[in-house]
């Protein structure tokens, strides 16, 4: 037996000493191509854009609201656009990111892992991440505008001008809340409904990155904080998320950059054509980079005419996408640091 | 310091389960444990004396650390472990309903295996646990930072860098860090799992060193690999094997005359 062994470890060597390992060669050939071709995409998008984008954008462009015709490089301007987009993705941020902490610390900490419990929710945010964007308007539609908007119209409507008249007697408080029954604020499409479909959308990616991160805390902190007496909540508070903190926002980069150039979810939920002015409030519609883009491409009357603005558009739309990356990656390096250096 | 350690309530009568019987601070009766459906722990019952060194030896598996962290309760985070019998510590039977495991894990306070200090400053690391119960002042939390890392043998060496990461510190002095982080918020028991396991000798002759020191103030419980270990520092050694408490005797005893054939074996290096 052993004689065996040493034999066919013998012959293995001379094989391989000997031939030409053709199925070695190919995979390292075949995995290097994929990624080169990977790469060579990737540049040729973005050559295209900068190369074609770059000479129509100018600060009028970038700071101008559209009074007129939007297709026409003389008068358009993105600033609405990019307003918008940065709102809606902020305000998405301030959403996706404590429910999908919470979920996540309920998934690592508390829930036992191989319960059913567990593994349905498991199984829902999963699945969650395999809807159809424009899936998630519709729902954004029907769940967020004609459900709780409506509902919230209804409220005001019926208890606004009562509220008003006890906040005007005991706190001399002027809201007017009753002013709005005539015409739905909240149960019609608005930012704040925009934002919370992509919350809704980019709520697993949100969930797993923290997930991870809380995994990959050693279970010797933990033992040794509650050692210490402290409770699980005081040990999950003061040790385990401030070191899960920077895994955490690897998650909302991610949710940022995923929501940033999305339009399928806004399409119905907040997304105007065109507005006059900027959005200044949750209940506004906004204008939004990635919907100009389409309405450039499909509305225009002088393609021509137009192509530079669309371009320009979406290089704004990178860069913008970009920037607030760029801004939760320096944050996060900050927090590494202190990190590292502390606690 | 000393008076503040002593403990609340005198223990019971003293029953004769297990050979060293002075006075016993923690009484384990028939003890068992259970993962799921496999039985860890064998009806144990062993009697362990108030500010003396009790060392838990055996061969890996043989239940020495799972009994251990029994002292504290830490196998209640374990999913689908079921203990069966009493544990009490000064008298307190430590697995009764209401019992604050809070209270009794800062009566009873541990050191790992693996050290493991908090990402956080030498001065935090001491003081989470002071904070936790209540000591906010930053005179007192001075006062008592000083006074647990200069019992634990480490003041000296990080006295002038407090404030930087506890992370830089070598292997050894985490442990120690480790150490005056359990003794800062004045346990009465410390138990220890394996503590210089991971060190090289100088550190595991410091740590030795130290615990002899705090057996003045503490009722220790060490579990260790190291014979040699158990032999130096421990007044009375427990031997398990596969679950079972084979002898209980003082280390002396256990070491040149054991009663049983088993730890002879073992203590002689013949298997384990």
């Amino acid at each position: 037996m052993n004689a065996q062994t040493t034999n066919a470890r013998t012959e293995t060597r001379h094989f391989r000493a000997e031939k030409f390992d053709f199925w070695s060669f190919f995979f390292s050939g075949l995995t290097g191509m994929a990624t080169l071709f990977i790469l060579g995409i990737l540049a040729t998008i973005l050559l295209n854009i900068v190369i074609n984008g770059w000479s129509a954008i100018s600060w009028h462009f970038v700071s101008t609201i559209p009074k007129k015709d939007f297709f026409d490089a003389n008068t358009t301007g993105v600033l609405p656009m990019i307003v918008g987009t940065a709102f809606r993705v902020i305000v998405m941020t301030i959403f996706v990111i404590p429910v999908g902490v919470i979920t996540a610390i309920y998934l690592t900490e508390y829930a036992a892992n191989t319960s059913l419990n567990t593994r349905i929710i498991r199984a829902a945010v999963n699945n969650l991440a395999g809807v159809p964007s424009i899936v998630f308007g519709l729902f954004g539609l029907g769940f967020f505008i004609n459900f709780v908007g409506k509902n919230m119209d209804r409220g005001i409507s019926n208890f606004g001008p009562s509220l008003d008249n006890i906040l005007q007697k005991y706190l001399h408080i002027h809201l007017h809340l009753s002013a709005s029954d005539s015409s739905p604020v909240w149960g019609q499409p608005a930012l704040i409904w925009a934002s919370l479909t992509l919350a809704v959308m980019t709520l697993p990616v949100v969930i797993v990155a923290t997930e991870e991160s809380l995994k990959a805390i050693p279970t010797g902190l933990r033992e040794a904080s509650l050692a210490l007496g402290a409770t699980k909540l005081e040990t999950i508070l003061k040790i385990v998320l401030p070191q899960a903190l920077p895994g955490i926002m690897t998650g909302g980069i991610l949710a940022v950059s995923r929501a940033a150039g999305e339009v399928a979810p806004i399409l119905f939920t907040g997304v105007a054509y065109y507005m006059a002015s900027l959005p200044g409030h949750l209940s506004d519609q906004f204008m939004d980079l990635g919907y100009h883009i389409f309405v450039l491409a499909t509305q225009s009357p002088n393609i021509e005419q137009t192509r530079p603005i669309l371009y320009a558009t979406v290089l704004v739309l990178l860069m913008l996408t970009f920037a607030l990356n760029i801004v939760a990656i320096l944050i996060r390096a900050r927090v590494r640091k202190k990190l590292r250096a502390m606690g | 310091m000393a008076e503040t350690l002593t403990p609340k309530l005198v223990p019971k009568e003293i029953s004769a389960a297990s050979a060293p019987t002075a006075a016993p601070f923690i009484e384990i009766e028939g003890v068992s444990l259970y993962y799921g459906a496999s039985r860890a722990l064998k009806n144990i019952s062993v009697h362990l004396e108030e500010k003396v060194v009790t060392a838990f030896i055996g061969p890996s598996g043989c239940g020495k650390s799972t009994l251990l962290r029994c002292l504290n309760r830490m196998n209640d985070l374990i999913d689908g472990v079921r203990i069966e019998g009493s544990i009490k510590i000064g008298g307190h039977d430590i697995y009764a309903k209401d019992v604050d495991v809070i209270e009794l894990r800062k009566r009873v306070g541990m050191v790992f295996q693996k050290s493991n200090p908090f990402p956080k400053s030498i001065y935090e690391n001491v003081a989470y646990g002071l904070r936790l119960h209540g000591v906010k002042a930053k005179s007192d939390l001075d006062t008592r930072i000083e006074e647990s890392l200069q019992q634990a043998a480490l003041w000296e060496e990080v006295k002038d860098r407090l404030h930087s990461s506890a992370l830089g510190l070598s292997g050894g002095q985490q442990q120690r860090l480790c150490i005056a982080r359990a003794i800062a918020i004045k346990p009465e028991v410390i138990l220890m799992d394996e503590p210089a396991s991971a060190l090289d000798p100088i550190a595991t002759a410091r740590i030795e060193d130290l615990i002899l020191d705090l057996k003045k103030y503490f009722t220790i419980v060490i579990v260790t690999h190291n014979m040699q270990q158990a032999a130096r520092i421990s007044d009375h050694t427990a031997f398990f094997y596969i679950g079972e408490l084979v002898e209980f005797a003082s280390t002396t005893k256990i070491f040149t005359n054991p009663a049983q054939k088993r730890t002879e074996d073992y203590v002689s290096g013949r298997f384990g």
